[in-house]
This record gives structure tokens, C-alpha cells and sequence, in this order.
């Protein structure tokens, strides 16, 4: 079970949160125009990296924040945790 | 039966305490303080299981967790559990237990003739024959082989024990309470460090309690006693024993059980039978110790025949002889440990050292004690069938090839030792890259990739000094780093016997002209032919050798076999051990019981029940109560003997003529609030929401960025900044984790804030002709005209003293209210509304009333939006705004999602009008057409209609625009109906929508 360091919270266990996916898929801006393609690949393409990678975590049984978590999909280590509003660098 | 093995005056068991205990239906007394081996051993039983794959005689081999064979069938309590180690079960009481794999019995045991067939039982005999023809696999030999085969049977039976789980967070965690663990506890313990201290047996001190040694002027054992009992004093340290840390996980998550009251004959009451302890350590230290490997020879699974430590174990910690004249089988000094214990206790032991000459003092105390050594000396095999009756033993060259004359010498147990293996399964667990040990042929931990540090013999340091050196100073040290402490204690004393170099021999060759079964894994009747035979067939990955023999396999783990497979494997390929590699070493450790891994979340535990404010009248009121998602809900209220059927069908007809009254409490309801609620609202509904003026409400649909329904409800403007959203049941937690992302992630620059307020309100849906009638008598201060409050209309009232929420909203399709008063005040509300309620013939009502009302009215629900149908399917397109984007708007453009003959909802009614129709049959065209027959639609929803008296049910149905009044046929096969109908409008009860207005 992970341990995951909610930037509000502090460490938790993984089973206090939900997984969210990539985070750094952006969503077009509503209004837009967008091509068949960039909607399939925001909606349904994604990567399964192996390796360092950013995603989303809802911290649902605590504060119920959204945050971003860099971890190593092959070994669970984590890097480092933001904030929904800090940008990924 | 008397202990005629039982020595007199030694061992740690307590004399004063017999205890009576049956076996295979004999009954034997012991002490307490034994293991259900010891006693048995006490008692002079050898034989207890059969071997998994040839039946043969199988014996004790280990004293603990490394005991491959005896596993047996427990009784305790009248419950029965299987798998268990008889090495490992501690003696109450009572005890009982039987051997497995065996039919009908130990002493004879049909299986056994696979002995004799063993030539046709190679490796991967499984997969070669039981293969063809497919079909008899089910029918002849899946029966066959389970009868034969497995270790015990599960009970049927509901499992009354208690099982808890536990989470725990500590500086370290020391799994294993031998010298390196006791040393590194107490020095981390002395330093501040809040530690938890973990034994998998009944007695802490690991091999303290079984080795000649003295520290710091006590005995291994005296010294043990104490560091213990002054760490159980310390305010910052857990002791556990009978607890084992079985598996590993991430970021320093380790898992144990505790075995609380398996070594009782029954649980005392309010007790857990064991607890399962779920541990975040910050350090871990891993002093889990090692196993003795055997050395292979022919027979040599003889029940007799013995690891060389165990044999010392029963005899110094139980008091129990394993035999009277013993064959020690060495490559190492460790064997010589066990022969002076032997002798100590006026037995004669032999030893057979495969070594030419070595010299140490541990030795020569053996020459001094008068002990029969023969140097260069191995067993070729073991004779005797049940029991090992004697041994043939030969002289072997110097470079271990050669074998001289075989001599018979008389024995009746071969105690073998064929050096240490650190145990090194939590370490490789925690994915440390372990590396292989040229000077202990064995691998030891590498690099670790988390916090573990790995001590002691499991680290291959086997000299008691050295262990607590750096036992006691990595406890220092990893203390020091976590609490900023810097107490440091000062090393005892050690005395201990030193000891020399052992022989790199593990296999002895087979004697020209025998073909002697020489078991490589205990457990799984692997033999070294059956390597062999791998390797001939091209198996090279040692993960393919050990899944096509087994080797390694099952609840053993490879925890005696594994070196001696994989020395195995190098020697035929060429191969030095460290390029063959091991197998991964997965959690768990040992068994674990599925009870402990359940825990409490049995039966109606396994999930919440999450019931309304008004729960208790529902109760008091006949309610027949349905799960929907985590609440109770009342389905129907019964009365007198009625049915589902007939008091649904009551309830509704109610609803339709006078008026009815449905706990809403589920409801899921999220409170939105600030000056950008209204933008919100527009983006992720598909209407437009903008200008919903205040004291109105409105029906919003919500879609996934896929297109797909996610839910619908009702939303209102309370005031200027504030609405009040409500979602199904079902969908509550999902849509305010829909509006958080959207929220912190996508629109942060929007001002609003959303919370759940499901649980502050109770809510009474009152729905029905006479609805209007009740609610000015329960609101008399109120204007609930259809003037005053208009049809989707919102209002605030007082309710006899209680301030109430009033939404003209409907779900029945009736005129209808939604009343919501603060959770507390919920059953005052009902109360009233029953009283109030009883002159216009008011009766509540349940879900089953509820779906019928909202099924011939066409309102779809959760088994229409069922997360795989679009706004059009659900002939919601009206809903879907052409001015403004919202969330999903661009998916809806996909190919599929526009064809002329996408599926759409309809209404279904059987040509006969009497038939019922199951949900979840298909629709077809033709219900002679050859299968597969294909399919139009399906049926998602079925009621009786009460406005029309016949059953009508919702489908969703292929071009279902175009369908209605076409007749097709409904088809399930699983209840075996065919039922020819008709497809007809899904608004089967006031299409115009008049009465809700009216």
C-alpha cells in the first residue's frame, strides 16, 4: 500500500485516496473548436509509461483534494506531491 | 500411550500441565508448552502424512515454519481448519487433528501405488497427460486427482471466530526476536525509538534457546528472558510472539498475523482468533534468521530422517528424543551441536562428517565426548518404509565423485545438516536485489531499495559476536537517525564455540545400479530425476523449471528446497548458482488464514448500512427493507400476507388515486454555493442553467466527457448564490468527486464551493391527486396553489414548528411535492404526515411502487442510465443545450452516437397483456431464427402497469424511433420464455405530462 504525501494532509495511506489518471492531460477549453483527433486523444489516449510520471489523486476519505503525485510506475517510488493549482514542471 | 521419548528433566516445557490430545483417532498426552510435533515425536509417532504427488510415509523434517510435510487437518471448537503445520500448532487441551492426502488412512493408503508407478509420474506429468481428450478432464480426472491429492479440506461451514485488523505506525519494526533482533530492539528501544518487536513462535530467542553459548555471564537463554522482559516494561516497545511478518509491500508496508487464540482450545470470549496487523515502519530490520538445508541422498523423505537443528530443537527446547540411535549427516559443525546434546543425554549418536579433517572446537569437544565420527562419510540412502529402520553409508573420494563399499549400519533417525540458508524472503519481497554468498553457498541480501536493514544469520553472519555487534549498533544507529537520541549501551561478553569452514556438498551420487528417489522438495515431490527431466526437455529459466516440476511451489516457498534445486539446475547447465538466479519470493511468507485477511467485514459488515432518519417507523411499519448501494431502503410495507407484488402494486394504485408518501432521505444532495454557482451548474449539465431565477428548480443532465449519461437530478436556486443539487442514490459520491475535479483542476479560477448535505436533510417525496390537498393542511401558512407554487416551483415553510424545504417536483409523474426538513426533525415530519395525511387515505410507499410509478410514466433511472447510453438513447436530446459547450458536448458528435438507428428507450407490452417480462431479456425479430439469434435490444426496466392493469416494461432498442407499434418477440433464455410483443411509446401514462402540471 503506498504512501502518499497529500500537500495538505501530510503522508497518508493509498486506500484514503482515489487515482485519477494522467495529470498531464489537459482539458480543451470549452468553446473550442477541436479536432476529431485531439478529442480522442484527450478522451480516451493515454500512455501507460513505464517509469517516472504525473498523475492525479483525489485525497477522498481526508480533504477531498485533488493533487498531483509523481511516481515511478514500475516502482511505486514517489518523487513528489503539488497541489491541484501548482504546475507540473 | 506413555512419552517413552521424553527425556526427564530437560526442555522448557511445563510438566506440571498434561494435556490429552487425539491423533488420527488415537489419543496421546503431552505438555503444555509442546507443539502438536513435539508431543507427537514425545509419543514415538513418526508417520503423518502421505507425500503429495507418490504417497509415500512422510514424517517431521523441520520444528517450525520450515516443516514441509506434516500438515495436518485441525479440530478445535467444532470448527475444523486445514493446512496447518503440526510444527507450528501449539498442544491445548483436546486438540485433535488428522493427516491429509492420504485415503482411507495413513497406514495404508491407495495412493501409494503411484510409488510404484513413479516412473509414469515424471515431471510435468500433469500437463502431458490430463490434457487430452478436453472434454474428460471435468468429468474423470479433475475428480480423480482432487480426491487423491490436496492438503485438507476448507470447512463449509460459516466461520463463527472474530478476526481483526490493526494498523500500527513505529520507528522500527524487527520481524524475527533471535540475537540480532533481541540486540537491535533493545538498542534502538534504549535510544527512544518507538519499536515493534515480532516473533512467529510461542518462545522468544530463536536459536538463544537451543545453543551452547553464554552472554555476558548467562546463558543464551537467561539473556534472552531478560533483554525481553525489560522491553516489555518500555512504554515505546510492542513485543508480540506467535506473530509472523509474512509479507512486504510498498513504502515500508508491512503486514503480520497474530496468532491470538489458535494455542487455546477456544477463543475466550470478546477475544479475536488472530489479528492481522497492517505496520508503516520507517526502518525495517529484517533478523528472521535461517533454515538448515538438508543434503540430498536416496530416501531420503524416510519419515526418520530430519533436519540435524530440529532434531536439538525437540530435544533441548521439548525434551523429546527424535530417536535412540541417531545418524548425524554433516558437511559443517552444526551437526555436532545436535550429536553432543545426544550425548549430554546418555544417547550414542554417529556422525557422519563428508569433510576429510576439519579441525575446530566444537570438533574436538565431539572427539573428547568419546562421539563415533567417520570423516568422509555420507548416507546413500535410507532404508525402511514408514520409519528409518537403517542406513547405507559409504565412504566418499575427495572429489565427492566416488563412492566406496556400501555398509549397513543400524539407526532409527538420520538428523542432516547440510549448512544454513539466510531467510531471506522479506528482504526480496521489499525488492532488494540479493546477491549470492560464495562463503555460505547461499544468496544474502543486496542493495536495499526501501528502509530495510537485514541482520544476523539472515544476513549469513552466523557467528553469535559479530551478529550482536552490529545488531546493537545498526539498532543504535537507526535509532539515533529517527529520534536525534544518542543513548548507547555496551556490548555483553560473548562466549561461543567457534566454529570452521563447512564442505560445499549438498548431493550425494547414486550408487551404481540404484535408482534411489533422491526429494529435492519435501513438500511437492520433486526429486532430482525430475529436474533432470526439465533440463533434458529444454527448460533453462529457472521460473519455467520450478512452474513445470513444481519445485518451489505452494505453502512451502522453497524454504528448505530452493538452494538445493538451483545448485541442481548449475550443475547440469554449467552454471555457477548466482548466473541461475532464484525465484521470486512472493508474500505471503506462510499461510495466511483467509479469515484474518477478511477480518470484520463479514456478512452484513462488509459494507456500511447507512439507514434514514425515519428508519425505525419503517421498521415499526412492516417495511420488507431492499440494499439499495449502502442505504436500507424500504422496498414495500407489507400487510397482512401479501407479496412484493401484490403490496407494491397497492401501494402505486394509491399513489395514482388518493396520495402516497416515499422516504427520499437517499437522495444523494450536494449544497453549491457562490457568485459562480450558475456557471458551474452550466458547464457540466447539458441545459442551460444561467437563468433559473431564484425559488425555482430544474432537471439537469450530466454527461461524462465521453458523452455517456453520468446522472441526472434536480438542481435549485435557493437564493441569489445558492443551490441545492440532488443526484440518484446511487451516483452522490461519484458526482461531487465530478465537481471537485472540475473545480481544483479544470476551472480553479471559478468562485464555488461544493459540499455533500445528503446526510442533513430527510426527505419526504408526497406524490398523488390529493398531494396538493395534504400539503396546504401540512403548510397552512403556506400558498401551495399551482399559482403560488407552480410546477417545478421551490418554497421554505413552516411544518408545525419546523422549518421545511418544499420542491414541487415529480418523479411519479403524479402532482407531487419533495418536503426536506434538517435530518433530526425527519421522523417529525413523517409522523405528520402520516396524521395529517390520513384523510386523504395517505399510505407510504416503497422502491417496488416507486419504479412502477416512474416506469409507466417513461422517467428513466439508474437501469437505463446505466454508463453506456447517450442523452438520445434515453430520449433526453431536448435536454441537450445547441447556445453553450458543457462537459461531454463534443463526444456527442461521434459517428456512433449519430446513425439513424441508434438505440432509443421504448415501452414493451406483452401481446397477451397478462405475461411479465424479465429484465434483462432480449429483443429479436424472429424467435425461430438460428442462433445466434440477433439481438435488437434488451429490457431494462419491468413493472405492472397500474394505470393500465398489464404488465409494460422499458427497452432499449435499436432504432427505436422508428419501432413503435412493430410486434417482436422477447426472449430469456435463463427463465426459458419467449413472449411475442409490441413496442410502443415509453411514456405509457400521461405522455402530455399534464398531471404533474395540473
Amino acid at each position: 500500500m503506498l504512501y502518499i504525501k497529500c500537500p495538505y494532509c501530510g503522508m497518508r495511506s493509498q486506500n484514503e485516496f482515489s487515482y485519477g489518471g494522467d495529470a498531464t492531460v489537459k482539458r480543451p477549453e470549452l468553446g473550442t473548436e477541436v479536432s476529431d483527433q485531439d478529442w480522442d486523444n484527450f478522451v480516451y489516449n493515454r500512455k501507460s509509461l513505464r517509469g517516472k510520471h504525473w498523475e492525479l489523486w483525489q485525497h477522498l476519505s481526508g480533504c477531498r483534494q485533488w493533487i498531483k503525485v509523481e511516481r515511478d510506475t514500475a516502482t511505486h517510488e514517489i518523487f513528489k506531491t503539488l497541489k491541484a493549482s501548482e504546475e507540473v514542471s | 500411550m506413555s512419552q517413552s521419548f521424553r527425556l526427564g528433566n530437560v526442555g522448557l516445557i511445563n510438566r506440571d500441565k498434561k494435556l490429552s490430545f487425539k491423533f488420527n483417532g488415537v489419543t496421546y498426552n503431552g505438555y503444555e508448552g509442546d507443539t502438536l510435533a513435539s508431543a507427537l515425536l514425545a509419543n514415538g509417532v513418526h508417520l503423518v502424512g502421505r507425500s503429495f504427488k507418490y504417497h509415500r510415509p512422510r514424517g517431521f523434517f523441520g520444528a517450525g515454519v520450515d516443516e514441509p510435510y506434516a500438515i495436518v487437518q485441525l479440530y478445535r471448537n467444532g470448527e475444523t481448519e486445514p493446512n496447518i503445520k503440526a510444527t507450528e500448532q501449539e498442544l491445548f487441551e483436546g486438540l485433535e487433528a488428522t493427516s491429509v492426502n492420504c485415503w482411507p488412512n495413513v497406514n495404508f493408503d491407495i495412493g501409494a501405488i503411484n510409488n510404484f508407478l513413479k516412473i509414469f509420474l515424471p515431471a510435468g506429468f500433469y500437463y502431458k497427460t490430463f490434457m487430452w481428450p478436453k472434454s474428460f478432464w471435468y468429468k474423470v480426472y479433475e475428480p480423480f486427482i482432487r480426491k487423491a491429492a490436496g492438503l485438507g479440506v476448507a470447512s463449509p461451514k460459516h466461520d463463527k471466530e472474530r478476526y481483526e485488523h490493526k494498523y500500527e505506525y513505529c520507528d522500527l519494526l524487527i520481524a524475527g526476536s533471535g540475537p540480532s533482533g533481541l540486540a537491535s530492539a533493545y538498542a534502538a528501544a534504549k535510544n527512544g525509538a518507538r519499536v515493534i518487536l515480532a516473533e512467529d513462535k510461542a518462545r522468544h530467542g530463536g536459536t538463544l534457546l537451543t545453543s551452547d553459548v553464554n552472554i555476558g555471564n548467562q546463558s543464551g537463554k537467561e539473556w534472552a528472558d531478560r533483554i525481553i522482559s525489560e522491553l516489555k516494561e518500555m512504554p515505546n516497545v510492542v513485543v508480540k510472539n506467535r506473530s509472523q511478518v509474512f509479507g512486504y509491500y510498498d513504502h515500508n508496508m508491512l503486514v503480520m498475523s497474530e496468532r491470538i487464540s489458535d494455542h487455546l482450545p477456544k477463543t475466550k470470549k470478546f477475544h479475536p482468533k488472530q489479528r492481522l496487523w497492517y505496520i508503516r515502519a520507517k526502518e525495517v530490520l529484517i533478523s528472521s534468521g535461517s533454515i538448515e538445508r538438508p543434503i540430498v541422498f536416496g530416501n531420503n523423505d524416510t519419515p526418520g530422517v530430519m533436519l540435524s537443528s530440529a532434531a536439538k530443537e525437540y530435544l533441548k527446547v521439548y525434551g523429546v528424543l527424535v530417536g535412540r540411535n541417531p545418524l548425524i549427516f554433516t558437511n559443517n559443525d552444526s551437526g555436532y551441536e545436535t550429536a553432543i546434546e545426544f550425548k549430554k543425554n546418555q544417547i550414542d549418536p554417529i556422525i557422519l562428517d563428508t569433510r576429510k579433517d576439519p579441525q575446530s572446537e566444537i570438533v574436538d569437544e565431539a572427539k573428547n565426548l568419546g562421539i563415533n565420527i567417520k570423516f568422509s562419510y555420507v548416507v546413500v540412502a535410507a532404508q525402511g518404509y514408514k520409519k528409518v529402520k537403517s542406513a547405507d553409508i559409504a565412504k566418499i573420494s575427495d572429489d565427492k565423485e566416488q563412492l566406496g563399499a556400501i555398509e549397513n549400519i543400524k539407526c532409527d533417525c538420520i538428523c542432516v545438516s547440510g549448512f544454513w540458508t539466510p531467510t531471506i524472503h522479506l528482504a526480496s519481497q521489499s525488492g532488494n536485489k540479493t546477491k549470492f554468498n560464495e562463503d555460505i553457498d547461499a544468496f544474502v541480501p543486496g542493495t536495499s531499495k526501501q528502509n530495510e536493514t537485514t541482520l544476523g544469520a539472515a544476513n549469513g553472519s552466523y557467528a553469535l559476536d559479530e551478529t550482536l555487534k552490529s545488531s546493537f549498533e545498526t539498532g543504535y544507529e537507526l535509532s539515533k537517525k529517527i529520534t536525534n537520541n544518542d543513548n548507547k549501551i555496551t556490548l555483553p561478553n560473548v562466549v561461543e564455540k567457534k566454529s570452521t569452514t563447512h564442505d560445499k556438498f549438498w548431493c550425494v551420487p547414486l550408487p551404481d545400479g540404484k535408482n534411489y528417489k533422491r526429494f529435492l522438495d519435501f513438500q511437492n515431490d520433486v526429486a532430482v530425476s525430475d529436474v533432470e527431466i526439465a533440463l533434458k526437455e529444454g527448460y533453462r529459466s529457472i521460473e519455467h523449471v520450478k512452474r513445470y516440476t513444481t519445485l518451489g511451489m505452494a505453502t512451502d516457498q522453497g524454504k528448505t528446497s530452493n538452494l538445493n534445486g538451483l545448485q541442481l539446475v548449475s550443475n547440469i547447465e554449467n552454471k555457477v548458482v548466482p548466473n541461475v538466479g532464484h525465484t521470486t519470493f512472493r508474500p505471503p511468507y506462510t499461510p495466511v488464514s483467509i479469515g484474518a485477511i477478511v477480518g470484520r467485514e463479514v456478512g452484513k459488515h462488509s459494507k456500511p448500512t447507512r439507514k434514514s432518519p425515519m428508519h425505525s417507523w419503517h421498521e415499526k411499519n412492516n417495511a420488507v427493507f431492499v440494499d439499495a448501494g449502502v442505504w436500507l431502503r424500504p422496498r414495500y410495507y407489507k400487510q397482512g400476507n401479501e407479496n412484493l407484488f401484490e403490496g407494491s402494486k397497492r401501494e402505486a394504485k394509491n399513489v395514482r388515486t388518493n396520495v402516497g408518501v416515499c422516504d427520499v432521505t437517499t437522495l444523494g444532495k450536494i449544497d453549491i454555493k457562490g457568485p459562480d454557482a450558475a456557471e458551474l451548474l452550466n458547464r457540466v449539465y447539458t441545459n442551460a442553467w444561467l437563468k433559473l431565477p431564484v425559488g425555482k428548480a430544474r432537471y439537469g443532465v450530466m454527461l461524462r466527457e465521453d458523452g455517456i449519461v453520468m446522472d441526472d437530478g434536480t438542481t435549485t436556486r435557493i437564493s441569489e448564490n445558492h443551490y441545492h443539487m440532488t443526484t440518484t442514490t446511487a451516483q452522490a459520491a461519484n458526482v461531487l468527486s465530478h465537481l471537485e475535479y472540475y473545480l481544483q483542476l479544470v476551472w480553479p479560477e471559478l468562485n464555488v464551493n461544493v459540499v455533500s448535505s445528503t446526510e442533513q436533510w430527510a426527505g419526504a417525496a408526497i406524490a398523488g391527486p390529493k398531494s396538493r390537498d395534504l400539503l396546504q393542511k401540512l403548510f397552512p401558512n403556506s400558498d401551495v396553489s399551482n399559482e403560488g407554487l407552480p410546477f417545478m416551483g421551490y418554497t421554505e415553510g413552516d411544518l408545525f414548528g419546523v422549518k421545511a424545504r418544499i420542491f414541487r417536483i415529480s418523479f411519479s409523474g403524479e402532482l407531487a411535492y419533495e418536503v426536506n426538513v434538517e435530518s433530526d426533525n425527519g421522523n417529525f415530519m413523517w409522523e405528520k404526515i402520516m396524521e395529517v395525511g390520513e384523510e386523504f387515505k395517505i399510505q407510504p410507499y416503497g422502491t417496488e411502487a416507486l419504479s412502477t410509478l416512474r416506469i409507466e410514466m417513461g422517467h428513466v433511472a439508474g437501469s437505463e442510465l446505466d454508463g453506456r447510453t447517450i442523452p438520445y438513447d434515453n430520449s433526453l436530446e431536448g435536454l441537450l443545450s445547441k447556445k453553450k459547450d458543457f462537459i461531454g458536448k463534443r463526444s456527442l458528435t461521434r459517428e456512433a452516437f449519430t446513425s439513424e438507428d441508434r438505440q432509443k428507450v421504448v415501452g414493451v407490452v406483452p401481446l397477451d397483456k397478462k405475461t411479465s417480462i424479465p429484465e434483462g431479456s432480449h429483443l429479436v425479430k424472429d424467435s425461430n431464427a438460428p442462433l445466434p439469434n440477433p439481438k435488437l435490444g434488451y429490457i431494462s426496466a419491468s413493472c405492472w402497469s397500474v394505470e393500465h392493469d398489464n404488465p409494460f416494461s422499458l427497452a432499449i432498442l435499436k432504432n427505436g424511433k422508428n419501432m413503435i407499434g412493430e410486434k417482436l418477440f422477447v426472449m430469456s433464455p435463463l427463465k426459458n420464455k419467449v413472449i411475442p410483443v409490441e413496442i410502443v411509446s415509453s411514456h405509457y401514462v400521461d405522455p402530455k405530462g399534464e398531471r404533474v402540471r395540473s
